[in-house]
């Protein structure tokens, strides 16, 4: 049967990242990119609405089933209220989801419990690369196989809470195909760099990090010995920034739909002309379509079929609807859009980042 | 519940039709495309009894459908017209059964008129049935419609000419079918007087006076139809005979019929597109060229990236056009989506299948291949049944929650 409703138990879960949405991460967006970062507290608010934690089981502290759809209406709502804070809050679930998914019994024991029952954690992973050609199934950083381990050598870029993670997730390429290991900060060759600065998502601290011949055990390796299938990890990534994607774009058109019903011009609201009506109706249509690509990408992944290719196709549907309602959305706006006082020019940042940031969020 | 799980019996409705659209309207596909006019009496005797084997009497939902289980009426016709459509967009509209004026009747019928229109369908012969709106001085602009309805006792008597009527020919002369005619009971009231009526064919005062020759889908005739004191029974009429000036209740019920046509006009533009793209990947695969998926765009050929994002216009789409029917299945309102699915589908379909033309370059540009014929076909889709400017209007009105006033 199709199905174009979220449950009962999914709109109530969407309510209330809502309202966090709404009277938080929105209230505070402006200020978050303008200074570089989210007060804690918020943050911490937005950990406790309990998405990550309802996607891990009970076995491992959590208090549910992960479910790729739930997790795709969560993001959407966050991303909604502003793609920085969204990612920030989200950020434990890039070291999170990728153990329950493809970790060992031992890894999901030792990581997910104290994650789960407790505050929210700066622990990320790291995934992308700095280069104009970087696609994630060819990591130019590298793990090659030592008497007991990985010498794992190589740069990220856009890594969350790099400075104060204690834990991190890299992705390196075994023989050319991308493995996560499990790496704690200190390690010997394991650098910090700088942090970034970026277009968009000011409101979330990233960092380059270096990797110099840092040795790990075998058993830092995600899935143990024979490692694990990446393609589900990407597939889940890429439906959460697509998702988040489709949120941020709804922003965007909802609040140049409400300024065309008010501004004037030519004694009449600017909404009156066709111009701007047929804009906007161009808008919904785009967000509304790809905003099914992410739902159907993540029903996929929750009944247990290949997604690969739906979502990757969910991610460049949002990317370009992303881009042509923020654009919009400033160009209704006129030179108030280009004022950095309304959020569309950020939204619009941060719209154009979609497409690259695979990686930066999971469901 | 979010949930993209495919019924069975909609897969098995697919694989029927699809069978149909290879075997019996792709290889005529042609041939009915340079005889424009020649009725494709073999398909429509075919599709008649098909029709009648599936215990679907017609291309109306729920007719002779199972009444259990979850209602897929509309969804069912949306996966039957894109199959078909995929075979052949011009034979689909040559499909026997109610067609539009069938939905029409289906929308804003009494039961006691669903059973005297609609039971033709499920006969010995086939039948058809059509839609007149548009006016040789009024198409979008269905408030400017002149023709007539004037009550006479306990009849009507039309008066007027419409043109572009789909299937008018087959409905009025070639089938004892039916013609659902658009016109006011109160010229002074604008669109509140606006009214479907139905016309059988054979009706005194009703004829058919030219065929258009068309871009492309030749092998659907697209009739004018000149009504002349054509006198019908009183309840012909759907809707409500009053008018409401205020409340425009008639027109708006009558108009609903758009908001269950307009997804299913957009589920056969989708066929259109899908036997686009699928040709054009097979021809891209002869010569060895594979569409790699995954990459950033930067990595991308241009091949591979007009290939994908033609992937994900069709699907982006075809799920629009899903949402939009299996809302009219659970008689939720469905407007917005409607429109939003008919917008897309319209752009959609036009865009694909003039870039495949491009991208084959003189293969495209010649009629050894179908892919223009597609092209040509295509762009119906964007113009009838709402042209795609109308079909925004309705969608920023929704949103933005104007009236006709204060959106023109």
């Amino acid at each position: 049967m199709y199905g174009f409703e979220p449950s009962q138990e999914q709109q109530m879960l969407v309510d209330s990242v809502r309202r966090y949405a709404t009277n938080d991460l929105r209230l505070a967006a402006h200020e978050a990119d303008e200074s570089g970062e989210f007060p804690h507290s918020v943050i911490r608010k937005g950990w406790e609405l309990g998405v990550l934690q309802a996607s891990i089981p009970e076995a491992y502290g959590g208090f549910g089933e992960r479910s790729a759809v739930t997790g795709a209406l969560a993001a959407e709502v966050l991303g909604w209220g502003d793609l920085a804070g969204a990612l920030a809050v989200m950020a434990p679930g890039l070291f999170a989801l990728p153990i329950l998914s493809a970790g060992t019994e031992a890894q999901k024991l030792e990581h997910l419990p104290a994650l789960a029952e407790g505050d929210w954690q700066p622990v990320t992973s790291a995934f992308i690369e700095q280069a104009f050609d970087f696609h994630p199934g060819q990591m130019r950083t590298a793990a090659e196989k030592s008497s007991d381990g990985f010498v794992i050598t190589g740069e990220k870029a856009c890594v969350p809470f790099a400075d104060r993670a204690e834990r991190t997730v890299v992705y390196a390429g075994v023989d050319g195909t991308p493995q996560g290991f499990l790496i704690p900060k200190g390690a010997e060759g394991y650098q910090i760099c700088e942090r970034e600065r970026l277009m968009g998502i000011g409101g979330v601290p990233t960092f380059r990090i270096r990797l110099d011949k840092v040795h790990v055990p075998g058993s830092a390796r995600l899935g143990g010995a024979d490692g694990h299938d990446f393609a589900p990890i990407l597939a889940a990534s890429q439906v959460a920034v697509a998702a988040l994607g489709v949120g941020l774009s709804q922003a965007a058109y909802d609040y140049s739909l409400a300024y065309a019903k008010d501004r004037e011009a030519f004694g009449v609201p600017i909404a009156q002309k066709q111009v701007i009506a047929f804009m906007l109706a161009e808008m919904i249509t785009e967000i509304e379509a790809s905003r099914l690509m992410v739902w159907e990408a993540a029903w996929l992944m929750d009944a247990g079929h290949d997604a690969s290719k739906a979502a990757y196709l969910a991610l460049v549907s949002v990317s370009d609807a992303a881009m042509m309602v923020t654009d919009r959305a400033v160009q209704i706006l006129g030179g108030h859009g280009y004022i950095r006082e309304h959020p569309v020019e950020l939204w619009m940042r941060n719209g154009r980042g979609i497409p690259a940031f695979a990686g930066l969020a999971i469901v | 519940m979010i949930s993209f799980e495919m019924p069975e019996t909609l897969s098995k409705t697919v694989v029927m039709m699809g069978s149909v659209a290879e075997n019996m309207m792709r290889p005529v596909s042609r041939r009915y495309d340079d005889q424009e006019h020649e009725i494709p009496w073999d398909f429509i005797s075919f599709m008649h009894e098909a029709m009648k084997a599936m215990g679907a009497g017609s291309l109306a939902p729920d007719r002779g459908v199972r009444k259990e289980g979850p209602r897929l009426g509309y969804q069912r016709l949306a996966f039957m017209i894109e199959c078909l459509s995929w075979g052949d967009a011009g034979l689909y509209l040559c499909t026997p059964g109610g067609g539009l004026g069938a939905a029409a009747v289906e929308a804003s019928g009494t039961p006691e008129q669903k059973e005297r229109f609609l039971k033709r369908f499920s006969g010995d012969k086939p039948a058809f049935a059509c839609m007149a709106m548009t006016e040789p001085q009024a198409g979008s602009d269905t408030a400017a419609i002149r023709t007539t309805a004037v009550r006479d006792g306990d009849e009507w008597v039309l008066n007027g000419e419409k043109i572009f009527v789909t299937a008018g020919h087959k409905s009025l002369v070639d089938t004892p079918g039916f013609v659902v005619v658009w016109a006011t009971i109160d010229p002074a009231a604008g669109r509140a007087g606006m009214r479907p009526f139905v016309v059988e064919a054979g009706t005194p005062g009703c004829s058919v006076t030219k065929l258009e020759h068309k871009l492309g889908i030749r092998s659907s005739d697209t009739a004018s139809v000149v009504l002349q004191d054509c006198r019908i029974p009183f309840d012909s009429i759907l809707g409500s005979p009053e008018v409401e000036t205020v409340t425009q209740k008639g027109f708006k019920k009558a108009m609903a019929t758009f908001d269950a046509t307009r997804p299913l006009v957009a589920a056969s533009a989708l066929g259109v597109a899908r036997a686009t793209v699928e040709l054009l990947k097979e021809l891209l695969d002869q010569q060895g060229i594979e569409i790699r998926y995954g990459l950033p765009r930067s990595l991308l050929t241009n091949l591979e990236r007009e290939v994908i994002e033609m992937e994900v216009m069709l699907r982006s789409a075809w799920l629009l056009v899903l949402k939009a029917v299996w809302l009219a299945d659970e008689h939720k309102p469905n407007t917005l989506e409607a429109s939003m699915s008919k917008v897309k589908a319209g752009d959609v379909v036009t865009k694909i299948t003039q870039r495949a033309v491009e991208l084959m370059g003189p293969l495209g540009y010649s009629r050894d291949l179908l892919l223009e014929k597609w092209f040509r076909d295509a762009k119906i889709n964007d113009i009838f049944e709402g042209t795609g400017q109308i079909n925004r209007l309705i969608v920023a009105r929704r949103i933005l929650n104007y009236s006709s006033k204060e959106l023109r």
